[in-house]
């Protein structure tokens, strides 16, 4: 059974789009030095916010803005609690998660059953933010190597004593990325219920959240990485999905266990790099979850 | 201009008062939202924190605050020895998991055998699986210095879909009528983890629990591992000058935590669970996560920290069941409840002065 | 032995604690628990809407109440311990996953009389009851093989049970009655309720060159990708009308208020009694949508007799002549499918090409 290679990436292209988006603010929050688990969160809270302001004002594209806004505002509860208040990331963005998918839940009832305006399709049929997303990678590759922001961001995220002592603002980068990481993944949650299902319902962003988290680290902490990232892990799912539609037997949880597994081999395999030739290579920023405090 | 200063311990008074500072707090806060949804905000908290206490069906709810929070408690005592050594295992949920499939498996393989020594080899096989599932990150990071915070997240996922397999395939129960899920292990007399005795919750997973909580605290303050532990927390650098080997502190942490993990597993899977299913990760180890840093690390704290967290799950469900509130907005104030935890802890680690300007 | 004593023991402390003392003026309490929330608009929304049609129809003689979002397992036996302490003495159990919680809690509270939805174990106080939505399949299987141009129909499986099993082959026998040349392509997405997943399987159909889509899932995001592609599919579970004329042309509704309406009125006359319920579109328990304009009038009549037949019991869904796909007869001419076949099927039927998962 011939299966046309095409169709299966313009399948891809659409099915990545949440991870990506989430999965690149992910990216800018852990070169901060942060690790923030309440992806899952931040992008049901987008996917409601975004969905809400879509329906009532019938336009999507404004309820993408709105998403954006909503997921970077929800961040900033992990962002005071982790930087201000210096709980510990882990169960910060853990709480985050469950306080996020409550608080969408419970602000989403008047909008159950109703649908969300349909969206123009971009260039090439394709849709606007699919191409948003893809012009995203670069951008934020850019950022983080070619600006000066990026440099000082990176230099937080790798060793925050230093970049203080070099007088860098560590809270404040970190809070910026934070909101920047909550802005895509709202973004990323959006486009779940405006542009995929055109509908809301409870719990809709289904562990995408907890996806993305996995593509940073498959990512090894560079933007074109996430989008090998994404179309790895969406690749695997449409790929599955195509297989068994032209009728061929696939072992579907086994397949859906092997972007894990090589996600864990990628670590591994930059991780034995880095200690066994010493090279400056990216992997894990060295400030990656500690937090930071000043005593001066 | 305000300032924080470390603190040089936790004060003890701070210890005991945030905590409750925290939850009246969450009552406020919470109160407010209950009131805002149209709810009668004083009988909302009081049947969430009250209700299952010294309600009219606590003599249900109370031993179910034990059976709820064991499994807490089991996994949060174990993370905690790692986190106070800056040893990150965040996926007790797939060790949780993997001790619960190879402590089934042991019973499914024997079905219908009856032993007395049936339960304790199920025991030892799932301690064994959460241990070996905890220690590939260990063995990682130690070959390869691959970080234990993300491989073992990484296989929590890959943990998930080995239950979602064996609920399918080899473990799905041959008279289950073409549903998905293994036998049930409740009605395999010799396999179940039963309550021991009747009307206090209690089956062996609680007294599992209430053991690691004794164990813990001896082994943090009476013996020379524990002091490792500290120590590597404290002072990585001086530890090591101290004897402490890093690699056998980070199998020992994640090996334990995994252990104790997997022991949860079987524990549930044997007991109230009843059988592997797709769902048999329920969460409990992310939740465990918070609750050890809620507990401040300390076998005591984390004891008070599951049955805080358990009560406002069952405390939870009876506000759903008599006050018609929607799980949803439980769920927030849960939330709300963990942020003000996390928030108000700055006050044991840090005195807050005011900065005096020139 | 001894284990036996103690769980003797603790439900005779159980049975104790509910004493359902009940006045003849007080409202009959009913209980529900959920397995999703009460807005997931497919499955769980459904058998709320069958609550809501218990308060329409009885008002003040009786008094619900829900549990929603409840796991599969050990929390399911505690909601249900919880609603039976409450005071219901009707108690309905909404998911398959909480059959051995059902007949647990049962056993506890021998007053309580409890219903649980597609399950099959009862009990002197446990009833089951499910819908047998294959018969919906045929009617919308008709329309699809009809409109189909391409001669492709797609399925979206949650999946491998028998149920949905049934769906499949039911909707596959009507399409091919109609037109012969008619494949069908199925895809499981393991999930009732994954709108991400279910897109994408949507996709994968339509690349395959599928033109009518079916599903055995809850939400709509199917049906918004079959829009985008200018083809057609049928709404699950709820009415799905948002999408209507189209591409959602009819769907295929759960409609429980009728099986609760009537449980609930055997409650108070007191003549309730266990059994196994399986109702269908006679009943009123599956309910076609309204068929839209974007189908021809000739089909639409045609579904509408086919569904008046099968309501009437002129009509089996399963009427032999029919075989397996391996080949071996099942049904001969004029016999029709037997329930207890129906309930373990585990096959597809001759000229469905695909292997179910095992």
């Amino acid at each position: 059974m011939m299966i046309d290679p095409l169709s299966v990436f313009l399948l891809l292209l659409g099915a990545s789009t949440p991870i990506l988006f989430a999965a690149l603010g992910e990216l800018v929050v852990e070169r901060a030095g942060v690790l923030n688990l309440g992806v899952e969160g931040m992008m049901i809270t987008g996917a409601l916010a975004g969905f809400g302001a879509a329906y009532s004002t019938g336009n999507p594209f404004l309820g993408f803005l709105v998403a954006a806004c909503a997921g970077a505002a929800i961040s900033m509860l992990f962002a005071a609690l982790t930087q201000v208040f210096l709980a510990n990331q882990v169960a910060s963005g853990l709480a985050l998660t469950l306080f996020g998918l409550g608080l969408a839940a419970m602000l989403g009832k008047p909008f159950e059953g109703v649908r969300a305006p349909a969206m123009p399709a971009g260039p090439l049929r394709i849709n606007w933010i699919v191409w948003l997303g893809l012009v995203m990678v670069p951008l934020v590759w850019w950022f983080l190597n070619r600006t000066r922001s990026g440099l000082i961001l990176r230099a937080v995220g790798e060793n925050h004593e230093a970049a203080h002592a070099l007088g860098y603002n560590i809270r404040l980068t970190r809070l910026a990325a934070i909101a920047f990481g909550g802005a895509m993944a709202g973004v990323g949650g959006a486009f779940i219920s405006i542009a995929t299902v055109l509908q809301w319902t409870e719990g809709m962003t289904a562990g995408a959240g907890w996806i993305a988290l996995a593509i940073v680290v498959f990512s090894n902490w560079t933007a074109p990485g996430v989008l090998a990232g994404a179309w790895l892990f969406g690749g695997v799912t449409v790929l599955q999905l195509r297989l068994q539609a032209a009728g061929v037997a696939v072992p579907v949880q086994l397949l859906s266990m092997a972007p894990y597994l090589a996600t864990i081999i990628v670590l591994v395999a930059i991780s034995a790099r880095q200690k066994f030739s010493r090279r400056a290579g990216t992997g894990a920023p060295g400030s990656l979850g500690t937090n930071f405090h000043a005593l001066r | 201009m305000i300032q924080l200063v470390p603190r040089q311990s936790a004060s003890n008074t701070w210890q005991i008062a945030t905590p409750l500072l925290a939850v009246l707090a969450t009552m406020i806060t919470g109160g407010l939202l209950f009131a805002i949804m149209g709810h009668n905000p004083v009988a909302a908290i009081r049947t969430i924190f009250w209700d299952p206490l010294f309600g009219m069906a606590s003599s249900y709810s109370r031993p179910q605050l034990l059976v709820k929070a064991a499994p807490l408690i089991l996994i949060a005592s174990g993370l905690a020895i790692g986190f106070r050594a800056g040893i990150w295992n965040i996926g007790a949920e797939g060790q949780y998991i993997m001790g619960a499939i190879t402590g089934a498996a042991v019973a499914l393989a024997l079905y219908p055998l009856e032993a007395w020594w049936l339960f304790p080899a199920m025991v030892a096989a799932g301690l064994a699986g959460g241990w070996a599932w905890g220690m590939i990150p260990a063995l990682l990071r130690n070959w390869f210095g691959a970080s234990e915070i993300l491989v073992s997240l990484m296989l929590v996922y890959v943990a998930q879909r080995i239950a979602a397999w064996m609920a399918f395939g080899p473990m799905r129960n041959p008279q289950g009528m073409g549903f998905p899920g293994s036998r049930n292990l409740q009605q395999y007399p010799s396999a179940s983890n039963p309550e021991l005795i009747a009307g206090t919750g209690a089956h062996w997973g609680v007294v599992a629990a209430a053991f690691a909580v004794l164990a813990t605290w001896f082994l943090m303050s009476r013996h020379i591992r524990g002091f490792h532990v500290r120590a590597a927390g404290t002072a990585p650098r001086a530890a090591r000058f101290a004897g402490v080997r890093p690699a056998v502190l980070v199998a020992f942490c994640l090996g334990l935590s995994g252990a104790l993990a997997g022991a949860a597993g079987l524990f549930e899977v044997a007991g109230p669970a009843g059988q592997i299913t797709d769902r048999i990760g329920v969460g409990y180890g992310f939740t465990a996560i918070i609750v050890a840093f809620l507990g401040r690390l300390h076998p005591v704290g984390i004891l008070l920290a599951g049955l805080l967290l358990a009560l406002t799950y069952i405390g939870g469900e009876l506000a759903q069941l008599t006050m018609g509130l929607p799980a949803a907005s439980v769920q927030v104030f849960q939330g709300m409840l963990l942020f003000f935890l996390l928030g108000f802890d700055l006050l044991t680690r840090y005195q807050i002065r005011r900065r005096i300007t020139a | 032995m001894q284990r036996r004593t103690l769980l003797a023991t603790a439900s005779a402390m159980m049975m104790a604690l509910a004493a359902p003392a009940l006045a003849q003026d007080e409202p009959l309490k009913v209980g529900f628990i959920y397995v999703g929330p009460v807005g997931d608009g497919g499955w769980t929304y459904q058998h709320d809407q069958g609550r809501l049609a218990i308060e329409a129809e009885f008002g003040d003689r009786v008094e619900t109440t829900f549990i929603e979002s409840v796991p599969e397992g050990a929390d399911a036996e505690r909601a249900l311990t919880q609603l039976a302490l409450a005071g219901n003495q009707l108690i309905f159990a909404t998911s398959f996953g909480f059959m051995d919680p059902v007949i647990n809690v049962a056993q506890r509270f021998p007053d309580v009389k409890f219903e649980h939805a597609t399950g099959y174990k009862t009990a002197e106080n446990v009833a089951t009851y499910d819908a047998r939505f294959y018969e919906g399949r045929a009617v919308i299987g008709t329309i699809a093989g009809h409109m189909t141009e391409s001669n492709k129909i797609g399925y979206i499986g949650s999946f491998p049970i028998p149920e949905v099993i049934q769906g499949i082959n039911s909707s596959f026998i009507h399409a091919r009655k109609v037109n012969p040349d008619v494949e069908m392509r199925i895809v499981w997405v393991y999930s009732w309720f994954d709108p991400a997943k279910e897109a994408e399987a949507a996709n994968a159909l339509l690349a395959e060159g599928v033109d009518v889509i079916m599903q055995h899932t809850d939400s709509t995001a199917p049906l918004a990708q079959a829009q985008a592609a200018g083809a057609i599919g049928f709404g699950q579970a709820s009415d799905m009308a948002a999408f209507a004329p189209t591409p959602r042309v009819s769907s295929i509704i759960d409609d429980w208020s009728p099986y609760y309406i009537k449980r609930v009125q055997a409650m108070l006359d007191g003549t309730w009694e266990s059994g196994s319920s399986w109702a269908g579109i006679g009943e009123g328990e599956v309910v076609i949508g309204e068929i839209s304009e974007a189908v021809p009038e000739e089909v639409r009549a045609e579904a509408l007799a086919l569904r008046d037949a099968i309501g009437a019991g002129e009509y089996h869904p399963f009427t032999g002549p029919l075989n397996k796909a391996d080949g071996t007869v099942w049904l001969a001419e004029g016999e029709t499918a037997s329930d207890a076949d129906l309930q373990s099927m585990n096959f597809y039927v001759e000229g469905i090409t695909a292997q179910i998962p095992q």
